[in-house]
């Protein structure tokens, strides 16, 4: 009995100890910057965006020294649970990686005013005082991968893997599909594109299914912009000998010779730029940001070893253009409409 | 020594021991990737005790797993594997998901039609896998893991069709608030719970996260099931079937029958667990899956932490979440990978598969402890004679 008394106060006091150094966590340790991010499900390897967010902090925290940390999202239901967690230690910044946690972060904003959030892939119609949105417009990269493609393909058909019909997603697809255009138009022909989805940002054997069929009906080209799931084409592309386009990062560590070039969406640009603005005080919330190719934060790797150098300066005169307002690329199908009548039209 | 020994010999202490030794391996898999590992485990300690919130966390998260854990441990005492409890889980969420959103009713009708439909959409699917294995001798672990890949892109499917699929997002819409087991939702976002959680740290802490009315369910469906299983015929026929089916045969209890009644309860309560988390947890809506979430799955590992008990579910099934919960702690406080957790976790799942070495050592030094006894009295009468 006085043995059972013993444990219960040494469980006890084991508690408090514990209970004592748990509750220091509440009180901010020091002055350093902290940025903290929440990955959606796709978790911190998946070799797009997430990691490549937190390769974005990590070269902010080498540059300034700060804090940093991460917590990766396992189920959606785990977006609000892993956001508010994140500011138990009272963070100068906290990342919403995805506009899946757009809901989540809205609600956990709300409850924490004195901590900035920032997300990435979203805008908002009102934006709270302490929320940043950051959107790329992929669309100008998407635009340049098609123009190439366009100009690269032999059997003048290509393909398109898309992930899920979403705003983000549309912006890669037509843009795509108005740089495939642009080029069939430069050149006086027809070039097919044949699109499908994988309705999923993590399955890998779906995408390699698709990427699969649609060389065998005759695509010699497929761009995709499923995430994680993309590798799967990529794979496809290695087996069948054919040539695929990246995205995000510049995939073509891993197929070095069937990655044609990659749609780059820099997302670490953009982390570790805005993360330094909002540490040297400048005021960040309440905006979106919108990062293009003038801003480096959409683009093309400048070495790309499969394809021919005559498209890669075209391609670049594209990216002029671009830049300069000439050109738009059409980033819904409503503009992408447009653009194909405009582009009719000048025929 | 003897209470020693009658310590070992209860079926706890075993459990215990194969935690213990899953903290042990854990513990030096972190220092070979060189890692402190009593920080990795002050880290986990925090994250669980550390602030109010963990512990509501940790509910939430458990909730699921103890009631597919009780799912499988159900199934099981009647000699079923069901491993199907993960589509059970994803079919139960997705009707929940589905009447949640048709329908626009009160609070008191909502919430039972919701988890109605969840545990009927569960209930059905796991009868379907038991009547395969009564009907056509299909066994139920092949059954069940082709119904879970069937689950998975029929929910997909279905969360896709535009009357279901919210724009801009990878799921279906949330359901009506009133199906909703979240504590006071509405008030919460008003400015006024904001002072109020500012002025009470330790509930406002609670009530910022998904804490919700599941958890009861979980435990009251436990101790219900463990009484249908020990203090009802029903229970005694089912764990009779489970024992011998050719003696339960022909002592006159219908195998077969039994066996789609277990199965229709066991799916019923992952069908339920499927619910209770969209009617709980935000989103509150089916998302999309690339792959199995695990709700059903961890359920086999909750049913075998407790021995196959339904109240022994209930604190495996804490165990498991909070370990889940905090294991992300240490990857968030020491930058350890978080997959350490599911090492411990498998580790103390796999000993817990030993712990019958336990009693076998039990076993030892009683009949040691016995020896030695003999010997001492035949020495103390050896002696005595010789004086």
């Amino acid at each position: 009995m006085k043995r059972a008394k013993c444990i219960a106060a040494g469980l006890l006091s084991l508690c408090l100890a514990i209970g004592g150094s748990g509750c220091a966590m509440n009180e901010k340790d020091d002055d350093t910057y902290q940025a903290i991010m929440v990955t959606d499900t796709g978790g911190i390897n998946d070799q797009s965006f997430n990691q490549s967010s937190w390769e974005g902090l990590k070269n902010f925290r080498d540059s300034t020294g700060s804090t940093i940390r991460y917590l990766e999202s396992k189920q959606a239901s785990d977006f609000t649970t892993n956001l508010d967690r994140a500011t138990d230690t009272y963070p100068d910044i906290v990342w919403g990686i995805g506009f899946s946690l757009a809901d989540s972060l809205l609600q956990v904003a709300a409850m924490n005013p004195d901590i900035n959030f920032a997300i990435i892939d979203q805008s908002f119609e009102e934006t709270p005082q302490n929320v940043t949105g950051v959107v790329f417009k992929a669309e100008e990269s998407s635009f340049l991968v098609g123009y190439i493609a366009g100009l690269s393909t032999k059997t003048d058909k290509v393909g398109y893997v898309g992930a899920m019909k979403t705003f983000v997603n549309d912006q890669f697809e037509y843009g795509f599909l108005a740089g495939v255009a642009y080029a069939a138009a430069e050149l006086g022909k027809d070039i097919e594109v044949q699109e499908q989805f994988t309705e999923s940002y993590s399955d890998v054997a779906k995408a390699k299914g698709i990427a699969n069929k649609m060389f065998a009906n005759g695509c010699d080209i497929v761009f995709h912009s499923a995430g994680g799931a993309g590798f799967g084409v990529i794979e496809s592309a290695k087996e069948n000998n054919k040539m695929a386009i990246g995205v995000d990062t510049d995939q073509s560590y891993l197929a070095p010779d069937n990655v044609l070039t990659s749609g780059l969406k820099n997302v670490d640009v953009a982390v570790e730029s805005i993360s330094k603005m909002d540490m040297d005080g400048e005021e960040i919330g309440g905006k979106t940001f919108s990062y293009g190719l003038k801003e480096n934060g959409v683009g093309i790797p400048e070495v790309n070893k499969n394809m021919d150098p005559a498209v890669y300066d075209k391609a670049m005169k594209i990216q002029e253009m671009i830049i300069n307002g000439e050109l738009v690329a059409p980033s819904t199908e409503e503009t992408y409409n447009e653009f194909i009548a405009n582009l009719n039209g000048t025929k | 020594m003897t209470r020693f020994i009658q310590i070992l010999k209860k079926p706890v202490t075993g459990t215990l021991i194969a935690i213990l030794f899953g903290f042990i391996v854990a513990g030096f898999i972190l220092s070979f990737a060189g890692y402190n590992p009593f920080a990795a485990f002050h880290a986990l300690l925090t994250g669980i005790i550390g602030r109010p919130k963990y512990l509501a966390n940790i509910v939430v998260k458990s909730t699921p797993l103890i009631l597919t854990g009780v799912s499988v441990a159900f199934a099981y005492k009647m000699g079923l594997f069901n491993i199907g409890a993960e589509g059970q889980y994803i079919v139960g969420a997705l009707a929940a998901n589905l009447v949640g959103i048709s329908i626009h009713l009160p609070a008191i009708l909502q919430l039972p039609l919701v988890l109605l439909a969840g545990i009927a959409a569960g209930a059905l699917y796991g009868a379907f896998s038991g009547w395969l294995k009564a009907r056509f001798k299909i066994h139920e672990v092949i059954s069940g893991i082709m119904l879970n890949w069937i689950a998975l892109y029929f929910s997909n499917w279905i969360i896709n069709l535009d009357a279901f699929h919210k724009p801009n997002t990878s799921g279906a819409y949330p359901i009506d608030q009133a199906g909703w087991t979240t504590f006071f939702p509405n008030w919460k976002s008003t400015a006024e719970a904001g002072q109020f959680m500012t002025d009470h740290p330790y509930i406002g802490d609670i009530l910022r996260t998904d804490f919700n009315a599941g958890f009861i369910f979980a435990i009251a469906l436990a101790i219900l099931m463990a009484y249908v299983l020990y203090r009802t015929t029903k229970g005694y026929q089912l764990r009779a079937v489970g024992d011998n089916k050719d003696a339960a045969e022909f002592a006159g209890i219908d195998v077969k029958k039994n066996m789609i009644q277990a199965m229709l309860i066991s799916g019923a309560l992952a069908g339920l667990a499927g619910a209770l988390n969209i009617a709980g947890n935000a989103p509150h809506a089916v998302m999309q899956l690339a792959a199995f979430e695990g709700n059903g799955l961890n359920g086999l590992s909750v049913a075998f932490i407790a021995d196959g008990s339904p109240i022994g579910c209930i604190f495996s099934g804490f165990l498991f979440g909070g370990l889940l919960y905090a294991g992300q702690s240490i990857q968030y406080m020491i930058g350890a990978p978080s997959e350490i957790i599911n090492i411990l976790i498998g580790t103390i799942v796999f000993l817990v598969a030993l712990k019958d070495i336990v009693i076998v050592i039990a076993d030892r030094l009683e009949a040691r402890e016995v020896l030695k006894r003999k010997e001492q009295a035949r020495a103390a009468k050896g002696g005595a004679a010789s004086c």
